[in-house]
């Protein structure tokens, strides 16, 4: 060591310390690794902290209700009498019809925008896109009120009620305000999420792959479908799972169209209610004790409910990561 | 003897500017010498209802205009917000539609006081093409609509007392304040009032289980699906419906008339009903012919006790002044003056304010 020092002076002596196992340790790399530890654990303390602070919060609405909460339909706050069954229930049920719009949107604009688009279309068409993920959520929600509500009533919901009626999903009142509104106005936010992370999977496909696949005589959708596609399977099943989650915490532009009403309705057109709307909705005027912990009881079920989606989600990946990487003509 | 004392101000400012950082003289007058320098900065804030919200930042504007040296911000987070704000002591005043709970009262540190600062009325507004007149309403109809019971706009009851309009055999779309409201408050005050049975059923709250419709945010939500969606009925603030240029229901009130929500209609109900000691008083379903039957206080909550004297007793003038001065910018924001006799009640309380020994208002 000492004789690097005499080759090149701009190599400055480095303090050494001890560690317990009498090795040499550079005090630079010692104070790096410590700081970058100490940061990552605060991010974890946060989440810690943030879960205790709720169960804390939601201590006397556990103890008065009990699992009872989740199972329960009933919201009352002059009676105080607490249920969150119809918010998990829309929170839900919202997300995933959202998810049903908005993954073949995006995956249609990734495969077009990485394998289809002529070069010159690529930038505005993804920009574009993206631009869609800068607009607040409540302008979303103006939006909703003012242009997709009316148009849904009018337009969407009868038509649906004509042809698909028979089925319980396409009956009752037609309000333009209800589940399907607020499904639509999510898969509208959450596309250019999944649209911008599939893009980067697809673009990171080894071109080899593809060229083999046209070289062996496939067409355009052929290379997609048998090449493409299998080998960013999990890739994508992240993207979506990076939507499923901002649909899940959405609250601004989904309460302003859903309809706030808790009750469970296998019906579209009906108005539902989500965990994240009930607590913006009421936390701002809630007194009394029981009803602020009943709250804060649906902020850790909403909590809960997004880290066991995740965990599946992760399950999901990995399974489909395992998954033999071929697919058929 | 306000004029002068915003001239005495003035004056000061003017000497202090001139001479700089010095103390300020106080002139012996035949007030008592104030104790609040003049030159100090003061800040306060407040929080609550938003009900009140455009007529308090109007109030705040023009104070400041006229005591550059108090800079008020208010929050108008919500009446349950400004309860809590206020029973935490994190602001200088709390403003709420609906008067605090025995036992909210109670947590808090000190003795609050409600101070009546407006008057406001809640309207039904409704969208329903076919209807070019106004639509008049009794209350158990409006009972019967918002518990479900009535669904169709051409229901016989709803005839009775329209016998010209063309109403259409439309279902009613009813729209309620999904978010905790004092509006929601005050509406359903007046339900429970008329029908023992939604009293029971369903009851008086800033939230409560609707029988039927749908929910939307805000005022401006609710507006919102009024305006768009042919067929609706909802309730909101008056100044929502009159800026929006919504029609608003005649409600037959307890003499059996129908009342259109005027500001006279307002004044009418405040002036029927006498207020207590407290200070609190629900306005709605009073009785007198002109009255509007879902009218309300809006109320600024203070401590009695003042923790800092200096920020008490520009507090307590900001009020006095809002409530004189202020209350002429009223009509021009859908809202109803305070009843010379109430003013009188709320001036002697106010003039109880205090900080430890000293009276906050003895010069006023």
């Amino acid at each position: 060591m000492s004789v690097v020092h005499e080759v090149s002076p701009l190599i400055r002596p480095r303090s050494k310390i001890l560690t317990r196992f009498g090795r040499e340790v550079n005090w630079g790399d010692f104070v790096f690794r410590r700081a970058t530890a100490l940061l990552a654990a605060l991010v974890i303390a946060a989440l810690a902290a943030m879960a205790a602070a709720m169960v804390h919060g939601s201590a006397e609405s556990l103890s008065k209700f009990g699992l009872g909460f989740i199972s329960s339909r009933v919201w009352d706050p002059v009676r105080d009498v607490y249920g969150a069954l119809p918010f998990i229930y829309g929170t839900i049920a919202s997300s995933l019809l959202a998810l049903c719009f908005a993954v073949p949107i995006s995956l249609g604009v990734a495969i077009f925008l990485s394998e289809l688009a002529p070069a010159w279309l690529r930038g505005p068409v993804g920009f574009l896109v993206e631009l869609l993920a800068a607009v607040p959520s409540v302008v979303y929600g103006l939006w909703g009120i003012f242009a997709l509500a009316p148009w849904l009533r009018t337009t969407v919901e009868p038509f649906l009620g004509r042809t698909l009626g028979f089925l319980p999903f396409f009956q009752g009142q037609q309000r333009g305000f209800g589940m399907l509104a607020g499904g639509i106005i999510l898969a509208i936010m959450i596309t250019p999420t999944i649209s911008s992370v599939s893009r980067e999977v697809l673009r990171a496909v080894p071109s080899a792959l593809r060229e083999g696949a046209l070289g062996l005589g496939a067409t355009p959708w052929e290379a997609v479908r048998v090449a493409v596609l299998p080998y960013a399977r999990s890739g994508l099943v992240g993207a979506t799972i990076l939507g499923l989650g901002r649909a899940l915490g959405e609250t601004m532009a989904i309460t302003m169209v859903i309809g706030n009403r808790s009750e469970i309705s296998a019906s579209l057109f009906a108005p539902s209610y989500t965990m994240a709307s009930v607590i913006a909705n009421e936390f701002s005027e809630a007194t009394g004790s029981l009803y602020l912990s009943a709250l804060a009881e649906v902020g850790l079920l909403l909590f809960v409910v997004t880290v066991l989606l995740n965990i599946v989600a992760r399950l999901l990946v990995w399974r489909v990561g395992r998954l033999p990487q071929s697919g058929r003509l | 003897m306000f004029a002068r004392r915003n001239l005495l101000v003035g004056l000061l400012l003017t000497l202090v500017a001139c001479k700089g950082n010095q103390p300020a003289p106080v002139p012996a007058a035949s007030e008592p010498a104030p104790e609040v320098k003049k030159d100090e900065a003061i800040s306060l804030t407040g929080a609550g209802a938003t009900f009140p919200y455009p007529l308090y930042s109007k109030w705040i504007s023009e104070y400041n205009k006229q005591n550059p040296n108090v800079k008020i911000n208010y929050q108008s987070i919500g009446s349950g917000g400004g309860i809590r704000q206020i029973t935490a002591n994190t602001v200088d005043f709390g403003a709420t539609d609906a008067p605090m709970k025995e036992d909210e009262a109670k947590q808090a540190p000190g003795k609050l006081f409600h101070i009546p600062a407006t008057i406001g009325a809640v309207v039904v507004a409704y969208n329903v093409p076919e209807v070019t007149g106004t639509l008049r309403l009794a209350p158990e109809v409006l009972v019967d609509i918002y518990a479900g019971k009535i669904k169709k706009w051409n229901d016989p009851k709803i005839k009775a007392d329209n016998a010209d309009a063309k109403l259409p055999a439309k279902d009613i779309s009813v729209v309620y304040r999904t978010d905790g409201s004092g509006t929601t408050a005050v509406f359903t005050d007046y339900l429970g009032k008329v029908s023992a049975e939604w009293k029971e059923k369903v009851g008086v709250g800033k939230v409560v289980n609707w029988p039927t419709g749908l929910g939307a945010k805000g005022n401006e939500g609710v507006t919102g699906q009024v305006k768009t969606t042919p067929y609706t009925i909802g309730y909101i603030e008056r100044a929502y419906a009159s800026q929006n240029k919504l029609p608003m229901a005649e409600l037959k009130n307890k003499s059996g008339k129908f009342v259109a929500p005027s500001i006279e209609a307002m004044s009418a109900a405040a002036d029927a009903v006498e207020v207590p000691e407290e200070l609190f008083v629900s306005l709605s379903n009073a009785d007198g012919e002109a009255v509007y039957p879902i009218t309300s206080y809006s109320y600024l909550l203070v401590y009695e006790n003042a923790k800092d004297a200096t920020k008490g007793e520009a507090l307590a003038k900001y009020i006095w002044w809002g409530l004189h001065e202020g209350q002429k910018f009223s009509k021009d924001l859908d809202y109803a003056p305070i009843p010379s006799k109430v003013l009188a009640k709320v001036e002697v309380r106010l003039k109880e304010l205090r900080s430890g020994d000293k009276k906050l208002l003895s010069g006023a």
